[in-house]
């Protein structure tokens, strides 16, 4: 009999897997992206599963809350509704799947084979004030300058998109 | 049996390939970054794994996990200000017509 963590995990796991894979081969663009979104809520439920709290709200916060909805409207901008998204032409969904089971059945064999080392030290949780305190200190386990490089590469993403969405075609003036 | 590592290691492996396989076949930008996003997303589930059963007494895992999400939205926002500049200029976003890429 499984506990009810375990269904849990499967249940979550199986959401992830099957709209991730659906995300990726629905020929409807908007279902498309609904699925990706479904397979990045099943994630963050596997965050939440693991007690990291804090990492779940981020992920639904920027993902589900932020990128899913910018490529949600993205696609009302860009496609027509109701309209299909061509076949893969030829053999290349063929060679695709070929290439991405191999590479899958490669990369797992070596995971199955190796044996993780696990430590005995005492498990620290990872509460919003811990995390907080070590993201802006600056000695051993703190990520203060990673995290000023995030805010410096967030400012020059903002700029770049008001620059490129910004600039009009020379015989548009 | 109880979930664990292994479990885990498995659902990001098998993500990740099917975001390659997604990035191989889809010949639509949006769809392309869709892909991306997926595999970043197992790479995070990797990051916070291997924090949550190898090394319990560090907390390095998540945070790499929270840079990879700023990281993965500044760079969704870029592309997609670009693949509709580009849909402005072409008139489509397939990855064919977009050979040429000078405004």
């Amino acid at each position: 009999m499984m506990s009810g963590s375990t269904i849990i995990f499967y249940l979550l796991a199986a959401m992830t897997l099957v709209s991730g894979l659906l995300a990726v081969t629905s020929r409807q663009i908007f279902r498309s992206a609904i699925y990706l979104l479904f397979s990045l809520l099943g994630m963050a439920g596997l965050y939440f599963w693991l007690n990291y709290e804090f990492v779940a709200a981020v992920q639904i916060v920027v993902y589900a809350g932020g990128i899913a909805v910018l490529i949600i409207f993205s696609v009302f901008l860009t496609h027509q509704s109701g309209e299909e998204l061509p076949a893969p032409v030829g053999n290349r969904s063929l060679f695709s799947a070929l290439a991405a089971i191999s590479g899958f059945l490669l990369a797992i064999a070596q995971v199955y084979r190796h044996s993780f080392e696990t430590t005995n030290e005492k498990s620290v949780e990872a509460t919003v004030s811990e995390i907080g305190s070590r993201m802006l200190a600056t000695g051993e386990g703190g990520f203060a300058l990673p995290f000023e490089v995030v805010s410096v590469l967030l400012l020059a993403a903002m700029i770049g998109c008001i620059v490129i969405a910004m600039r009009s075609k020379p015989e548009m003036k | 049996m109880e979930p664990g590592l292994y479990h885990l290691l498995f659902v990001s492996t098998a993500l990740f390939f099917i975001g390659i396989y997604g990035f191989l076949t889809r010949r639509n930008l949006i769809t392309m970054l869709m892909s991306v996003e997926l595999v970043l997303n197992s790479v995070c589930l990797n990051f916070i794994a291997f924090n949550k059963y190898l090394w319990p007494n560090k907390l390095d895992g998540v945070f790499f996990t929270v840079f990879i999400i700023a990281i993965a939205a500044a760079e969704a926002a870029v592309a997609i200000a670009i693949i509709i500049n580009l849909y402005r200029s072409h008139n489509s976003i397939n990855v064919e017509t977009a050979e040429e890429m000078k405004g």
